[in-house]
């Protein structure tokens, strides 16, 4: 078998070209066909002890999974899949797998790890496309009720999970549409809105009802959801508070955080002229930031007209906290990288419009709190770079238009929810919490992780009342 | 989807909609507003919560027709419905018991600061109102505002009603006949301006309510950023209401007209669509 998986190279998915992908909104790779997953499948070692297992924050079989795909079993593959993730359609194309399941392959050792990721999109995307739905049959009702705040990937994982186990969940969602970051946030052309539609609407087949255009923290609080007979509420709305730079200039207009220009570009569709979303586009743009969040703003510039789109980042291309895909796919498509550089100032014309931002170079010091070398500035080397168009993606703070509703709930220092690392339980009798309201702005699976624990302890309080 | 129950032109191209929202009706307080779309493919268009009825369950919009999603929302006829209405959002005004409180209205700005007056007056509060528009036919509310205020002055541009002159030249003189506790001032972004620069002259704390561009209301993208006291501050969580003392006006005027070009383009075209189809 080891022998076997030597031979047999890596599989890659092919993809749409950059030339062409570069404008259009179309999802890039296009995923395994049935040959090139049995191909990939077979490169498995089936390890005793799966270290990829070890590697998943929601610890999703793979070796079963893989086999069951090497049988053709499509179907058990994705149940079984199923039984420990809730979006594997999801997860399958945008969890950063170097470092976790992947990461964690043996085979990474010597060589290429297992795509993990690309296999389990495989099996998922068959069983969309063969609209399955009905994994709820025959579960039996507890009668107790659970709401969850926020649809976003930890908020649809507890009610997910807790809807498999007989709890009637509502899921309340301040948007229009249900889906939080999958759907605002990651644009169409890495994460299609079908899928979220896809897994939301198998949600609601399994009982989960939605309630849209909700803020909670505002027309109703957690109190007023137990007096309305919740047994339980679920805290995961994420982070959502745009951190900017602090820099001068930084309100011209054509200056805008990776929040607002994604959510117009993707909840609001603005790259789709049926809508009446404005979104400015600019022929030079610079974005600020170097995670996923910053690639997602910078390709989706570049896809609404951008001509020259540079990634502005303070750091190396090591530190970068992007996906190795994301990097690779923004790379490709021409977006340029200007590594060991800071804005400290934006110019603005007459009209107030950006019209350039002026940067200084910056070289590494010595290490950081986070482990990272420290950038430091390097005195007279300031130059500008002339844009129209500048996107802010360094990250964000935590929201306060549901904490600040409820005293009760313990915050940390920096506004976010306080809750147990293990369960997710808060401050407050039956009131949970994860995701990026807890840990600060992360990734979906560890969102989606966060959930999976505390959807376990919600159950499990729900079953000693 | 959230019904219309009624549709009425309060003022030339200013329209009321009273909508059925039992739950935003039971929470709404004044100065907090909704975002209102009104089909799948619109914008999300922030408006203040002009009334709000918790008994029959509906709340009161107004707004006045500018562009195409304002056309879009004065087509719909009662019985119609939004596609969406999200709040109540933004913080609530802090209402209390004063001597003297003087509101002063411009344009749609009126529908706004209608539900604060009334709050002031329902907490014991003597409130005088000062309201203007370019002319007698823009103005609105001035009966509802007459039945809540001690004195009701108007101000148009062209003297069709009331005094002709603009809003501050009433405030002055009122300002120099008796003393105020505070000065609620809200309309188009440079009387909010010429108010607060002659409030602070007389030493007035002076409320006002920012309009900035809006999407998701919740403080998640920042596009209303609005800088006060030379600080960074989102409208719509943070605000709609500031300092007006401590408000960058110019700025706010500027970041509105982010999208002037686009918003002129899409009107035209909507116009000659709907035009065509007749």
């Amino acid at each position: 078998m080891a022998d076997k998986a030597k031979k047999i190279p890596r599989q890659k998915m092919p993809e749409q070209k950059p030339e062409i992908r570069r404008s259009n909104f179309k999802e890039v790779p296009f995923g395994f066909d049935k040959e090139t997953a049995l191909l990939e499948a077979s490169r498995c070692l089936k390890c005793k002890k799966p270290s990829c297992v070890e590697g998943c924050p929601v610890s999703v079989p793979i070796p079963q999974f893989i086999s069951l795909i090497l049988e053709e079993k499509f179907d058990d593959a994705i149940a079984e899949i199923r039984k420990k993730n809730f979006l594997p359609a999801v997860c399958g194309r945008v969890c950063p797998q170097e470092n976790q399941c992947e990461g964690s392959c043996i085979l990474g050792k010597k060589g290429t790890p297992v795509a993990i990721g690309a296999l389990e999109r495989f099996a998922a995307d068959l069983e969309i496309n063969a609209g399955k739905k009905d994994v709820c049959l025959n579960v039996k009702k507890t009668g107790r009720k659970v709401a969850v705040v926020g649809s976003g990937p930890s908020g649809l994982t507890v009610a997910g999970d807790l809807a498999l186990k007989g709890y009637d969940v509502t899921v309340f969602e301040a948007f229009h549409k249900a889906g939080g970051v999958l759907v605002y946030g990651i644009p169409e052309f890495r994460l299609p809105k079908t899928i979220v539609e896809y897994e939301i609407e198998k949600l609601k087949s399994c009982g989960v009802k939605f309630v849209l255009n909700y803020v909670i923290g505002k027309i109703k609080t957690i109190n007023d959801l137990f007096e309305e007979g919740f047994d339980a509420v679920y805290i995961g709305v994420g982070a959502g508070l745009p951190s900017f730079l602090n820099i001068e200039g930084e309100n011209f207009n054509g200056v805008f955080s990776a929040n607002e220009y994604l959510t117009r570009a993707n909840l609001m569709k603005a790259y789709d002229s049926d809508y009446d979303t404005p979104i400015a586009v600019g022929d030079n743009v610079v974005v600020v930031g170097a995670g996923n969040v910053a690639m997602d703003a910078a390709r989706t510039a570049l896809r609404l007209g951008g001509k020259n789109v540079s990634i502005v980042y303070r750091r190396s291309r090591e530190e970068m906290p992007a996906r190795a895909e994301e990097l690779h796919h923004a790379e490709e498509e021409g977006i340029d990288f200007k590594l060991l550089t800071n804005p400290v100032k934006v110019l603005g014309d007459e009209n107030g419009r950006i019209k350039g931002v002026e940067c200084i170079k910056m070289e590494l010091g010595e290490p950081d709190d986070s482990g990272r070398r420290r950038p430091v500035e390097i005195k007279g080397s300031e130059f500008v770079i002339d844009c129209d168009l500048m996107i802010i993606a360094v990250g964000s703070g935590a929201n306060p238009v549901l904490t600040r509703s409820e005293k009760d709930l313990a915050l940390t220092k920096r506004g976010y929810v306080e809750a147990d690392s293990e369960t997710g339980k808060t401050s407050v009798k039956g009131v949970w919490a994860g995701g990026d309201i807890v840990t600060g702005q992360a990734t979906v699976i560890m969102a989606m992780g966060a959930g999976r624990k505390a959807a376990t302890d919600i159950d499990r309080y729900l079953s000693e009342l | 989807m959230y019904e219309i129950l009624k549709r009425e032109e309060i003022a030339e191209n200013i329209i009321l909609n009273e909508i059925k929202a039992a739950d935003i009706a039971a929470k709404a307080k004044p100065g907090q507003f909704v975002l209102v779309k009104a089909n799948e493919q619109g914008e999300r268009i922030p408006l203040t919560i002009s009334m709000s009825d918790k008994s029959k369950g509906t709340i009161t919009i107004i707004y006045m027709v500018v562009g195409k999603s304002t056309k879009i929302f004065s087509s719909l006829d009662k019985g119609d419905f939004f596609e969406d209405v999200i709040g109540p959002l933004g913080m609530p005004t802090h209402i209390e018991k004063l001597d003297r409180v003087i509101c002063v209205g411009g344009g749609t700005g009126i529908a706004v600061l209608y539900p604060i007056a009334k709050g002031f007056v329902e907490k014991g509060s003597n409130v005088d109102v000062i309201l203007g528009a370019r002319n007698k036919n823009l103005l609105i509310l001035k009966d509802e505002m007459d039945n809540i205020s001690k004195n009701l002055m108007i101000c148009t541009d062209d003297g069709s009603d009331g005094r002709k002159g603009f809003v501050t030249d009433a405030l002055k003189d009122e300002l120099e006949k008796e003393k105020a506790d505070l000065v609620v001032a809200i309309g188009p972004v440079m009387m909010m301006k010429a108010v607060s620069e002659l409030t602070k002259k007389y030493n007035v704390k002076t409320l006002v309510s920012l309009n900035p561009i809006m999407i998701d209301g919740t403080g998640m993208c920042g596009c209303c950023r609005v800088s006060i006291g030379g600080k960074t501050k989102f409208a719509c969580v943070d605000g709609p209401e500031f300092d007006g003392h401590e408000v960058d006006f110019n700025e706010l005027q500027m970041r509105l007209r982010a999208y002037l070009d686009r918003e002129k383009k899409s009107l035209e075209d909507y116009n000659c669509k709907i035009s065509g189809n007749r």
